[in-house]
């Protein structure tokens, strides 16, 4: 395993300011790279959704449409902040800034990589995986809250499907998981984006979805269905439920959980491309950001393509996904591994 | 419907169920690659017609003598009656048709027209036809009362004509 420590070729850690300056300064950039990633991220499904259907998609708003999402940002925010009369004053803003809060929260502990004997993330933490997946289920309070706060019976429906759903996911996202754990020995993510094998000729970092591959499956469907994407998009279901969660939401608030959605589809593909691809190891060559943000990429068009595809799930279909299929299998993968790892030993 | 899925699944329907959608993902990626068949509007537009019935258009002869005798029959036919005809005689000295009346005013209401071509089977010297025209919009209603000038087509022996024997040129 290799272990790397944060360079310090100027002195600054030691230095309480510019320890805390350099943090501040990290995280203002986290966030708009984010920001913008997420923003370019609806670009780019909006663009992929075009040309499977044969059409450009936006391509008006600047060289190939990517002003697009500048210009659908400030038409939102300078929308009237309207909200029914009915809804709960005070859980009604809460529960955008606490979809936004969380998407954001998660990018505290993601790595994204050490290139040039510098390392790129804010904290490292010995159960970084840990956190990103708490602080990933806090978008279900957000869903909830907003659909019982809007008052609206579309809007409960939206909320109280999410909670379902998100629950029933959320054992099989984090039981998926935990092969990798044991065959990492670390909650650490830097850990697991560095597991490294020596086997025979080779020796370096191994993408694990070659050692855990039915994990990469689970964790993959249950990463749809925790973002609420098609084909597990039910609370927001527009044929049924209007939009669900989102009926009476308008303006900034809109934003804020449309924002979140796609805050947490990149940090789903991101945390996929970190623990299932050896992150920003160059698996087949390439500068290190590059590599990382291909496969980050990957796992963008993966969600595209299959929102593009798929239809959307019957609610006992979905019930019966999680519970009856993904979560014994996700069981059965703990145990298989943990036999395999210990006949090895 | 809980019943007949009741039974546990056994791994051919499972591995065809895979099988369908690997099918499905085929073909959402196969129609990425494509040709669109979008048009770009403003830069391109798709192909009208010939018959096709956009705004009108008041021909001339190749001599550069109106058409229209002012007879009024397209004004007759008009079902919604948004055509206004005042014919006037022509003189020897100021010959605007070859015929005894020439159109003098010669309006049309496009907010009432129903673009329906009856003022073009009326005509009976082919002077009033409807052309390929159909960006119509303006700002004002004032605008969308077509006069004469508007209408006119320019003198063939300046420019070449818009339309050759009654229709627009394919």
């Amino acid at each position: 395993m290799i272990r790397l420590t944060p360079p310090d070729p100027f002195g600054l850690y030691t230095n309480v300011v510019g320890h805390w300056v350099i943090l501040v300064v990290g995280m203002v950039l986290v966030v708009f790279v984010v920001l913008t990633g997420a923003a370019y991220t609806v670009w780019f499904e909006r663009v992929e959704l075009g040309h499977m259907q044969r059409r450009p998609g936006p391509n008006r708003v600047g060289p190939w449409g990517l002003m697009q999402l500048a210009a659908d940002g400030v038409k939102l925010a300078f929308k009237e902040s309207f909200a029914p009369s009915t809804v709960d004053p005070i859980l009604y803003v809460l529960a955008p800034a606490i979809m936004v809060t969380a998407a954001f929260l998660a990018w505290a502990v993601i790595p994204f990589g050490i290139w040039q004997g510098f390392s790129y993330w804010i904290a490292d933490i010995n159960i970084g995986v840990l956190l990103v997946l708490a602080v990933g289920s806090m978008n279900a309070y957000a869903i909830l809250l907003g659909g019982w706060a809007s008052n609206s019976k579309y809007s409960l429906l939206g909320g109280l499907r999410a909670a379902a759903q998100l629950i029933s996911y959320e054992m099989a996202l984090g039981l998926s998981l935990v092969p990798v754990f044991m065959i990492v020995g670390s909650l650490r993510l830097q850990d697991i984006v560095d597991y490294s094998v020596h086997w025979g000729p080779y020796s370096g970092p191994l993408p694990l979805v070659i050692l855990a591959p039915v994990s990469f499956v689970i964790f993959l469907i249950s990463g749809v269905a925790e973002t609420n994407r098609t084909p597990f998009d039910l609370p927001e279901a527009e044929q049924e439920l209007v939009g669900g969660y989102l009926t009476e939401y308008s303006g900034l608030k809109f934003v804020c959980f449309y924002l979140g959605e796609y805050v947490n589809m990149i940090t789903v593909s991101v945390l996929a491309a970190l623990i299932f691809l050896a992150g920003w190891h160059p698996t087949l060559g390439g500068p290190a950001f590059l590599s990382f943000l291909v496969k980050v990429v990957l796992f963008l068009f993966l969600y595209i393509w299959l929102r593009q595809t798929l239809p959307r799930l019957r609610y006992d279909q979905l019930m019966r996904l999680g519970w009856k299929v993904l979560l014994p299998v996700a069981l059965a993968n703990v145990v298989v591994t943990s036999v395999v790892l210990v006949a090895l030993q | 419907m809980a019943d007949e899925k009741e039974s546990q699944p056994k791994l051919q329907n499972v591995l065809q169920d895979v099988a369908g959608l690997a099918t499905g993902l085929r073909t959402t990626l196969g129609e990425r690659f494509k040709p669109q068949v979008t048009v770009m509007y403003p830069e391109e537009k798709s192909p009208r017609s010939v018959r096709y019935r956009g705004r009108h258009y008041l021909r001339r002869y190749e001599n550069g003598l109106e058409r229209c005798i002012g007879c009024e029959l397209c004004a007759a036919a008009c079902p919604v009656g948004c055509i206004l005809v005042i014919a006037a005689e022509n003189t020897e000295e100021h010959r605007v048709s070859p015929g005894e009346r020439y159109a003098k005013v010669y309006e049309i209401n496009l907010l009432r027209c129903i673009f329906c071509g009856y003022c073009e089977e009326a005509c009976p010297v082919q002077a009033i036809v409807l052309g390929p025209e159909y960006e119509l919009s303006d700002t004002s209603r004032e605008r969308f009362v077509y006069t004469k000038d508007m209408l006119l087509e320019p003198d063939p022996r300046q420019q070449e004509p818009i339309f050759a024997g009654g229709r627009r040129k394919p």
